[in-house]
């Protein structure tokens, strides 16, 4: 059994304390009743108030969710095709380049996606607006989508498909009965990350972003520009704890099916002694 | 061979299912198949069995769909099957991963094939059920495959390969996950089941131990082709190749140059009869037959000793000297050079004065000659028309320096001075440690003894190097066994015992 | 087979839509003229005339934005200092991320899970959030100075906010887990018996380590450190909230080029060559991704 050493426990409790200390900090204070952020003043929840009656960062919010429920979605299906191409298609003319530009996106700055896709927008004469930043959205995430599930797709063992056509599927009946359901969990992560790159973008929106169409990020960052402000607060610690809920869910329902699994192979060994 | 034994091959009125016509794939420059043409016939039980990279599973793939071939054609039934893809070919196929869908139940796996086919749900019910009850999975249906043991889940995929009723089922490797114990009890299984259901299987495995248990034919594949196929107990005792010797059990293979025999048995003399009746020494070596005898030999025209036979012992040499053997002369070409009458004299009256005598020894008798033979038997006595015991006819192999040649009765037509390989399957190998009365016996060292329980293999080092494997059964208790290592023993077989290859 | 070029054709087409020919556009207006318009540039390659029009544009094509880049250092200075910028903190956040990411590897295997768990967790949090929780750390009157003042360490509020260390202290805090996750799955594959293996044939602990485990991680060091320094390079949210007036960043000039200054043509310059520093980093990491993968297999 390993455990862990002195110097491991330290580097692992200074590490997590420089990750989370920020975060909590921002949730304690966003219950302060001062509007002088850094200073306590009591507790406090009118901050989170203020922000449900602010019409202008409800619009932003429903903007942006609709803006990532479509980006995403769309991603997914473009990003598995691009995964199952990647992994199964074998060589193609221009295959290089292809996954040239599906690893790319990935480390490029996002004010050169941005200004390349605005220039775009304009250049075939596009409005921006809520449309342009769904594209844009669409095609960085699709990337992110087809690395998540072409790392499942690789494992994946061919034969399964090959199965499949052997007992008459077609093959598309192949995918839809066979390979979807086993690589669902890969595609449901995808969509997940695609939605939150998405929830979370200022770059790219802000160069494709029309005066008609603003995101929360946006609104976030023009009004945290001029400095720390209390309502600022309030709206990360719900934004924090949206995902924070989110996350440990997902972990623990996939935590207890891996256990539930073992329990199985455990109890299958067992029968077979 | 009994009357009633399967084997529609032989019936030239029986129509083979498939067939393989001329053909080859290629992948990019690499020849996977090369021109192969052969038959499988309906009910048989057909393994492929070759080292991994021979191409066995390209075979089988093209047979599933999953792979076309480049050039030729495969029947089944009489029709071309290049053209229908995999999902609508009567033939199934149990992968060696099993590829148990692993979001679906035992059940639904089975049922899966079925639903393809678009049948009522209660005819597919009854059809599972049916499956279930062949392989004895009815307690597992509603496992999922991650819930099962491995045994169980290659009874799954064998069910749900088999539920479509195929003309063809394609088995990749089906027991290759299972531990030992377990893959002989299901290589049963799977033949009683193939019985029972009528199905024809081709089987592709590496393991040459399960395609001799289970196949009615067995062929065998090297590097894209087809070496040799036949009955298990064919490629065993009688394999066309050393290839094939060599990768279906365990061989000893002696390489010479083969001459032949005199076609008629030598006449047997009375001391013949003697050495016969004189039981063989070791009771663990009951191959030793004693169909030839020293003093035969001796007659075949060794003008020697009769201490020093044919077999003699090749480390006691006797300077060799040209003059005792001039019956020989005219067969001096066979027996490797000879100084002429010139340089005998140049040796007697000057070499040896000033060099000492010539000591090169020869360490080997040469083998007799066809004309030695026909000479010697001409001057002694008429051919005698008894041959039912008599060793005659069959070949010499003149393997090694210093070392007797071995003799092979039975055999193809050979030329002399053909190359040949003599392969010998260690339990027709006899040991013992005095001389025995066989054919063949040679002298050696005991290295190395491998004991499998049931049986020993000792591993004898001859005098010229070469390694030999003898096997015998374990019947008596260890500590009674008297040959170890580091032991002189003679190893001896039969005339027959050996199969000469020409290829 | 049509369904399978199909399948290769839509998203391809996509890329090709929507990231390459926009690059193709950034290049051409880089290359043209700023006019005070909408949109502010003249274009220098007119496609409906034909082969003339293409003569035409490499007649008329001229370099000026790339010369003014070079004439005004204000550009060269954000390049370098940009350069900078990354390689420091990408080797500080290695610092912090490999004991982390070898501390979770070698935690005990029941506790792995939250542990990643909790590395993956600050990874879906918002980043402008992440990058604004350090603005009421890290200003005069913030927590910090709030806390060292009155454990008495200062007598005055330290100037941390708007300048580079902020800048390196926010860039290692979000890009932390890009860091952490490829090293911990570099040494997550790496056999416990290995090291007992260097330790039985003469190796101390830390010999074993250099010697071994350093080695075996290589390759999850490289895709972390191109991770980190790749999109720090044209990072703008970070030094434009934590960073102050002198930190200079390409990402953060080009943004102001572009909505403050409304100079397309050059903003496509600096984004044309920003494109070509990035171009080595972004090849070397994809051969690095595709070694890992065949090494996986």
């Amino acid at each position: 059994m390993k455990r862990l050493t002195w110097f491991n426990t330290t580097s692992l409790t200074l590490g997590f304390a420089f990750l989370y200390l920020p975060m909590i900090i921002l949730v304690i204070y966003s219950f302060n009743a001062s509007q002088l952020v850094t200073v306590w003043a009591g507790f406090s929840t009118k901050w989170y108030g203020e922000l449900l009656r602010n019409e202008a960062f409800l619009d932003a919010a429903w903007v942006t969710l609709q803006v990532a429920v479509v980006s995403s979605t769309i991603a997914t299906v473009l990003g598995t095709m691009a995964a199952y191409v990647l992994v199964r298609a074998g060589r193609f003319w221009g295959r290089t380049l292809f996954s040239g530009m599906i690893y790319a996106p990935l480390v490029m700055p996002e004010v050169i996606t941005g200004l390349s896709l605005l220039l775009l927008f304009i250049g075939i004469g596009l409005d921006r607006g809520v449309l342009t930043i769904i594209l844009a959205h669409t095609t960085f995430s699709m990337c992110f989508v087809s690395v998540v599930v072409s790392s499942r797709l690789v494992s994946f063992d061919r034969s399964l498909e090959e199965a499949a056509l052997d007992l008459g599927c077609s093959p598309f009946q192949a995918f839809r009965l066979v390979t979807l359901p086993i690589i669902a969990p890969a595609v449901i992560s995808g969509w997940l990350l695609a939605f939150t790159l998405s929830l979370d973008d200022l770059v790219i929106a802000s160069f494709t972003a029309g005066p008609s169409a603003t995101t929360l990020p946006i609104k976030i960052w023009s009004s945290i520009r001029l400095g720390v402000s209390p309502e600022i607060n309030a709206l990360s610690t719900i934004l924090i704890g949206i995902v924070a809920v989110g996350v440990v869910t997902a972990s623990l329902v996939s935590k207890r099916q891996l256990m539930r699994q073992d329990a199985d192979e455990k109890a299958a060994v067992r029968a077979e002694a | 061979m009994p009357e009633t034994k399967f084997a529609p091959w032989t019936d030239p009125n029986e129509k083979p299912l498939i067939q393989f016509r001329n053909v080859t794939k290629r992948f990019g420059t690499f020849t996977a198949i090369d021109d192969q043409s052969f038959d499988i016939y309906a009910k048989e039980f057909f393994a492929l069995l070759g080292p991994s990279g021979c191409g066995k599973t390209t075979m089988m793939r093209m047979l599933a769909g999953f792979e076309t071939p480049t050039e030729g054609t495969i029947l089944l039934g009489g029709r071309d099957i290049a053209p229908i893809p995999p999902n609508k070919r009567e033939v199934n196929m149990m992968f060696q991963s099993y590829a148990l869908f692993p979001h679906l139940s035992v059940r639904d796996n089975i049922a899966f094939g079925l639903k393809r086919d678009k049948l009522p749900a209660d005819r597919i019910a009854a059809r599972v059920d049916e499956m279930l009850k062949l392989t004895r999975l009815e307690k597992f249906a509603s496992r999922k495959p991650h819930q099962i043991s491995g045994g169980q889940r290659q009874r799954v995929a064998l069910a749900r390969s088999l539920a479509k009723g195929p003309k063809l089922l394609l088995l990749d490797e089906p027991l290759g996950a299972l531990d030992a114990k377990l893959r002989q009890d299901t290589q049963f299984e799977l033949m009683d089941i193939q019985e029972k259901t009528g199905t024809t299987f081709v089987i592709v495995t590496h393991d040459q131990e399960e395609a001799m248990t289970v196949a009615s034919r067995v062929a065998v594949m090297d590097d894209g082709r087809i070496v040799q196929i036949a009955t298990p107990d064919e490629i065993y005792e009688a394999p066309n190749s050393a290839y094939v010797a060599d990768f279906i059990g365990d061989v000893t293979l002696f390489s010479g140059t083969a001459m032949n025999r005199a076609p008629e048995a030598e006449p047997i003399q009375e001391t013949a009869e003697a050495g016969t009746e004189a039981a063989p020494e070791e009771a663990e070596n009951p191959e030793t037959e004693t169909v030839d005898t020293p003093k035969a030999v001796t007659d075949i025209g060794v003008p020697v000793e009769p201490e020093a036979p044919i077999s003699g012992e090749p480390d006691a040499p006797e300077p060799a000297r040209a003059e005792p053997a001039p019956a020989a002369a005219p067969a001096k070409a066979a027996r490797g050079p000879q100084p002429n009458r010139m340089g005998l004299w140049l040796h007697d009256k000057l070499w040896a004065k000033v060099f000492g005598p010539r000591t090169d020894i020869v360490r080997q008798l040469p083998p007799p000659s066809d004309a030695e033979r026909t000479l010697k038997s001409a001057e002694t006595e008429p051919v005698s028309a008894e041959t039912s015991r008599a060793p005659g006819g069959g070949i010499t192999i003149d393997w090694a320096e210093g070392q007797p040649p071995l003799i092979a009765l039975d055999g193809p037509e050979v030329k002399d001075g053909q190359q040949v390989q003599l392969a010998l399957r260690p339990e027709k190998v006899g040991i013992s440690k005095t001389k025995p009365d066989a054919v063949n016996a040679l002298k050696g060292k005991v290295i190395d003894i491998a004991y499998l329980g049931n049986l020993s293999t000792y591993h004898v080092e001859l005098e010229n190097g070469m390694m030999i494997k003898a096997q015998l059964a374990n019947t008596r208790r260890i500590s009674r066994r008297d040959i170890t290592w580091e032991d002189e023993v003679w190893v001896s077989w039969t005339g027959t015992a050996g199969v000469v290859l020409t290829s | 087979m049509m369904r399978r070029v199909v399948l290769i054709l839509v998203p391809y087409l996509w890329l090709l839509a929507l990231f390459l020919v926009p690059f193709a556009i950034v290049l051409k207006i880089s290359l043209s003229d700023i006019e005070l318009s909408i949109p502010p540039y003249t274009p220098q390659l007119d496609l409906s005339e034909g082969w003339e029009g293409i003569k035409a544009f490499f007649a008329a094509l001229d370099f000026e934005n790339f010369v003014f880049l070079t004439e005004d250092d204000l550009y060269w200075k954000a390049y370098l200092s940009s350069l900078q910028i990354a390689v420091i903190s990408t080797v500080l956040t290695l610092l912090v991320g490999y004991p982390m990411a070898y501390a979770m590897a070698r935690a005990p295997n029941h506790w792995r899970p939250t542990l990643l768990m909790l590395v993956i967790l600050p990874f879906w949090t918002s980043f402008l959030i992440r990058v604004y929780s350090w603005m009421g750390i890290l200003s005069t009157e913030g927590y910090l100075n709030q806390l060292l003042l009155s454990l008495g360490l200062i007598s005055e509020p330290l100037l941390i906010l708007n300048t580079n260390v902020a800048v390196y202290i926010g860039i290692i805090y979000t890009y932390l887990p890009f860091m952490i996750l490829p090293i911990y799955s570099a040494l997550e594959r790496m056999d416990d018996s290995l090291l007992e293996a260097a330790e039985d044939l003469g190796c101390s602990r830390l010999t074993a380590f250099w010697l071994v485990t350093l080695p075996l991680s290589k390759n999850g060091i490289i895709a972390g450190c191109f991770l980190v320094f790749i999109p720090v390079m044209g990072e703008f949210v970070i030094p434009s909230l934590l960073g102050g007036s002198q930190t200079l960043m390409i990402g953060k000039v080009l943004f102001e080029e572009f909505f403050n200054n409304l100079d397309w043509p050059v903003a496509s310059a600096v984004a044309v060559i920003l494109l070509l520093i990035l171009i080595i980093p972004i090849v070397l990491f994809q051969r690095n991704q595709q070694k890992t993968r065949e090494a996986e297999r």
